[in-house]
């Protein structure tokens, strides 16, 4: 009897059903009903042709977006790292921005070294970035010997377990043409020859960002219980670099950067974050917005196989017809571009027609008569 | 060293500085220095801040020293018998104006009481921390900030007597209630602003309960009985006025009954209430659309016509007319002369407005709302002693908003009216509710201001008891006999063909953006379709070019600028802002071609 309804039913409902029958223990005429009656139900839940979906998602999103809260920061959970949250979050998520306000990891860590917390902190240590400044009491720029002496804060240093050829490895291989040598008042970074105060000036600056241990882009790392194993939460996101340490779980660790995800895992990976993410936003202020939007939205997203935004440089450039991309900014950019390559707009969308005043192809608009008229040859 | 600025520029350094802020303050106090200098240190940035410029809100404050207050009973005494002054208590340095800046460095009390040695300063009053209108709120201290708030904006839209001599001015927009009451409780500050001159509301009857599902979400009922007898009816003041201007050629506008030969003469009808100067008479009552002053103009242009054409003479009508959707009486004639010695008449109409349903009204917590219902006395509730009250409110309007000063407020309404005498309802000072609820059980009611009341149409008794008291009700300033509007068609803009917008010209109402997309989102396309199309057109296409064909309807015929005559044109139907886009497009230098196709 279930041979004849697959390909009508999905599997995944067919074998539910099965279990089911088993459990409920059903005679036979009772399975017959059943079944029709899941074909039946699963036809109704099926999206019918012309229903508007585009314009529902969007109002989906956009009323319970008129309720959110604009209070951008939010301690998220546990740990006190701070998270965008709320509407700035979503149009960020939404317009697929590149750089986040707040990006973050959750680190999650192999069995062996999720159990001690010593070691977990050890590991965390290590992902921290530690700039320059850190280390450092005092700069103070010599013109005359051209210059920068920078006065070591020793006690940080050795509590760090940082050595000071390690700091001027890493400062000689970011500053270029710079010489770097160690005296007993601390380190002293010697400029290129016939650069003035302004350059000198520019050079500790630069000189203050370096990077002397870490991972680069991970500026607060915090160790967390979380369901009897402890985790790493970050402030700031590396994601290629923490999944290539050792101690690391590829597999759970997560980052709120959809890029990085694009880049590391894939589209695929990229597409399922962007509807964790949101989803992870809306559930956050108390709202519910059905999973299938949110869906969609990130498949609208990703299919071109790299993530666009929800904007005129993103998704909106894609579209097909000339007069729905005019109508949604810079009109006369999208017009010239179009007259150049001579472009044809078939008025297949709904913005088109609305514009002309013609019947939109959607609902009742899309029903044609097939019929040819007799009377013409 | 600690940087000094004066009004942001920088003036100096000092080494303490305590003692030199300490030294300054003693000298302002002194009056060496002006009274208008103030001061704060601020500690983390390492500044001096003196502040001498105009535009800082700065409020006054009781100076205390060594822990004692610096006003002592005999200045009471004497500001009491009117032989000292505030400005003298200034002079004296016992009180001072002290800014936001400066604030932040004192330690103020509340109360006398609470002074210690740490303080510097008292506050006058606690009620100071309010402003004017806010302190008029009764029982403020009980109610929700933000609801204060409303309350005080509330108070500044109602209608009252805004002017005693309102009867003389000519002003635009405003309102006179007929009968209003002074509040029966009232703060300290009612009277000391002498608003006993300036009434604004009335003294109802309010029960908290709900009626027939007519006051949800902030509606209001009002008793039919109430409003017949005068409840909260006002006057409605609109001044028209015209000037007889000047024009080249020594022409100018006259004011008076317009000829029949004038150009744009209306019908004989709309002129009837005008007396012989042109101008409608007192106590003529006019309908929308009536003229009120007659008046032409020269005809728009002069050149050769003149000589040779008769039509040219003709001059124009340009008469005053009742705005659309009013009506009034006329109250006041004025003529007189402008500032270049023209002519000019000035009309006062006036309009009753008994209370309709969509007349808004508030008390005085912020809690506005709407009339849902006007009920016939007969169907209203009342109690046992045969009292029905004026308004029902919905009791849904009270705990979300925590507006518990408007509760209290009807208890002591309640207490005031049963007693005669005010309640004084001054925040942190007010005349406490157990008082009131004692009051009330000696007067024979239930201590918490609730009855039994009986079902107006059934005449049952309700198993619940209703709370009813007396609270000051306000009639706001907007009404819907000004704001109701709707058309069907009518007139449209020149250049998009679409309705005009905006009641006053009869304007269309938007089908906007969002509510498109929500047909869009049902899929109701022929609707939509049929909503857009206020501004449809046929236009002929060249289906050979692609482009706008002529039809010559006086000769019946069709062709092409470009292709002729002889080319396929046929008709299509687009919206006119369509054709408007594609002459735009075209005005970029670009091509845009049509390219028709049978649709079945």
């Amino acid at each position: 009897m279930f041979k004849d309804y697959k390909g009508k039913i999905p599997g995944k409902l067919l074998k539910e059903l099965e279990q089911e029958i088993i459990n409920q223990n059903l005679p036979k005429n009772k399975i017959k009903e059943a079944l029709s009656q899941l074909e039946e139900e699963y036809a109704y839940a099926k999206i019918s042709p012309g229903e508007a979906i585009g314009m529902i998602t969007a109002e989906s999103f956009g009323e319970p977006g008129t309720q959110m809260t604009l209070n951008t920061f939010h301690f998220a959970g546990v740990a006190e790292v701070n998270v965008t949250l709320g509407l700035p979050r979503l149009i960020e998520i939404l317009d697929a921005r590149k750089l986040l306000k707040t990006p973050a990891m959750e680190i999650y860590l192999k069995k062996e070294y999720n159990k001690d917390a010593s070691k977990v902190k050890k590991i965390a240590a290590s992902i921290k970035q530690i700039t320059f400044k850190e280390l450092v009491n005092e700069f103070s720029l010599n013109v005359g010997k051209n210059h920068i002496e920078a006065d070591l804060n020793k006690k940080k240093i050795r509590d760090l377990g940082i050595t000071e050829t390690q700091i001027v490895k890493s400062l000689q291989e970011s500053l270029k043409g710079s010489k770097v040598s160690v005296l007993k008042a601390g380190i002293i970074v010697k400029a290129k020859d016939e650069s003035d105060l302004k350059e000198l000036y520019k050079l500790k600056v630069k000189l203050k960002e370096v990077i002397v241990k870490g991972i680069k882009g991970i500026s607060q790392v915090m160790p967390v219980k979380n369901n009897n194993e402890l985790m790493i939460i970050t402030a700031g996101s590396n994601f290629k670099d923490v999944l290539q340490m050792k101690e690391v779980d590829q597999i759970k660790t997560k980052t709120n950067n959809i890029f990085e995800v694009a880049a590391v895992l894939g589209i695929e990976a990229a597409r399922q974050s962007i509807i964790n993410e949101a989803e992870h936003v809306i559930q956050d202020q108390g709202l519910a917005v059905d999973i299938r939007h949110i869906m969609f939205i990130s498949d609208l997203m990703t299919i071109i196989g790299s993530v666009k935004g929800i904007t005129r440089t993103g998704i909106t450039r894609e579209k097909e017809s000339v007069l729905a991309r005019a109508s949604f900014e810079i009109p006369i950019g999208h017009i010239m571009n179009a007259a150049k390559s001579g472009e044809e707009d078939h008025l297949t969308s709904v913005v088109e027609n609305v514009l002309l005043n013609q019947p939109i192809p959607l609902g009742t608009g899309i029903p044609e008569l097939v019929t040819k008229n007799p009377g013409k040859k | 060293m600690i940087d000094v600025f004066l009004n942001e520029k920088f003036i100096g350094t000092v080494e303490n500085a305590q003692e030199y802020i300490a030294k300054l303050k003693e000298e302002r106090r002194n009056r060496k220095i002006t009274g208008t200098l103030n001061m704060h240190y601020d500690k983390q940035r390492e500044e001096i801040i003196l502040d001498c410029t105009s535009g800082r809100a700065r409020r006054p404050l009781i100076i205390v020293e060594n822990g004692a207050s610096k006003l002592t009973q005999e200045h009471l005494k004497r500001l009491e018998k009117n032989e000292t002054t505030w400005d003298n208590l200034i002079e004296e340095g016992i009180i001072e104006y002290v800014d936001a800046a400066e604030e932040e460095d004192t330690f103020i009390a509340l109360y006398d009481e609470d002074i210690t040695p740490e303080h510097t300063h008292l506050e006058i009053d606690p009620n100071i921390i309010l402003g004017i209108t806010t302190s008029l709120v009764p029982y403020s201290n009980y109610g929700q900030s933000s609801r204060l708030n409303r309350g005080s904006k509330g108070q500044k839209q109602a209608l009252g007597l805004y002017v005693a001599n309102f009867l003389t001015r000519m002003d635009t927009d405003v309102s006179i209630l007929q009968n209003p009451h002074r509040p029966l409780v009232r703060t300290y500050m009612y009277d000391i602003l002498g608003l006993e001159k300036h009434p604004s509301g009335q003294n109802l009857v309010i029960a908290l309960m709900s009626y027939q599902g007519q006051n949800m979400q902030d509606g209001i009922i009002l008793n039919k009985g109430s409003i017949d007898r005068g409840l909260a009816r006002s006057t409605y003041y609109r001044p028209y006025s015209v000037g007889e201007l000047r024009y080249s050629g020594g022409l100018t506008d006259e004011i008076g009954l317009p000829d029949k030969e004038v150009k744009g003469f209306r019908t004989e009808k709309e002129y009837k209430y005008l007396e012989d100067d042109g101008i409608a008479y007192p106590g003529a009552s006019l309908k929308e659309d009536d003229v009120i002053i007659g008046k032409t103009s020269p005809p728009r242009f002069l050149g050769d016509l003149e000589e040779f054409s008769i039509a040219a003479n003709v001059r124009r009508e340009s008469s005053v007319t009742v705005r659309h959707g009013e009506e009034g009486i006329v109250d006041m004639v004025i003529v007189t002369e402008n500032e270049e010695g023209n002519k000019l008449v000035k009309v006062r109409m006036r309009d009753q407005r008994i209370p309709e349903v969509g007349d808004k009204f508030a008390s005085r917590h912020g809690q506005k709302g709407v009339v849902g219902a006007i009920v016939p006395q007969a169907d209203m509730p009342f109690s046992v002693s045969g009292i029905v009250p004026d308004i029902i409110f919905s009791p849904h309007s009270i705990p979300s908003r925590m507006t518990i000063s408007h509760l209290i407020e009807a208890l002591a309404g309640k207490v005031g009216a049963l007693r005669g005498k005010h309640v004084d309802s001054t925040a942190f000072d007010s005349e406490p509710e157990e008082g009131l609820r004692k009051q009330l059980l000696e007067m024979g009611f239930r201590e918490d201001g609730k009855e039994k009341f009986y079902n107006g149409i059934t005449g049952e008794e309700f198993e619940a008891t209703i709370f009813v008291g007396n609270m000051y009700y306000q009639k706001l300033k907007h009404m819907v006999a000004n704001k109701l509007h709707a058309r069907a068609s009518g007139r449209i803009q020149l250049l998009t063909r679409q309705p005009i917008e905006g009641r006053s010209k009869g304007g269309g109402l938007r089908l906007g953006e969002m509510e498109k997309d929500c047909f869009v989102a049902h899929g109701a396309s022929l609707l939509l379709k049929e909503r857009f199309d206020s501004d449809k057109t046929i236009v002929y296409i060249c289906e050979t070019c692609g482009m706008f064909a002529i039809y010559d309807s006086y000769k019946n015929r069709k062709f092409c600028p470009r292709c002729g005559a002889n080319a396929e044109i046929s008709p299509i139907e687009i919206s006119y802002a369509f054709k408007l886009l594609l002459d735009e497009i075209r005005s970029l230098g670009v091509n845009p071609r049509l390219h028709l196709k049978n649709k079945y």
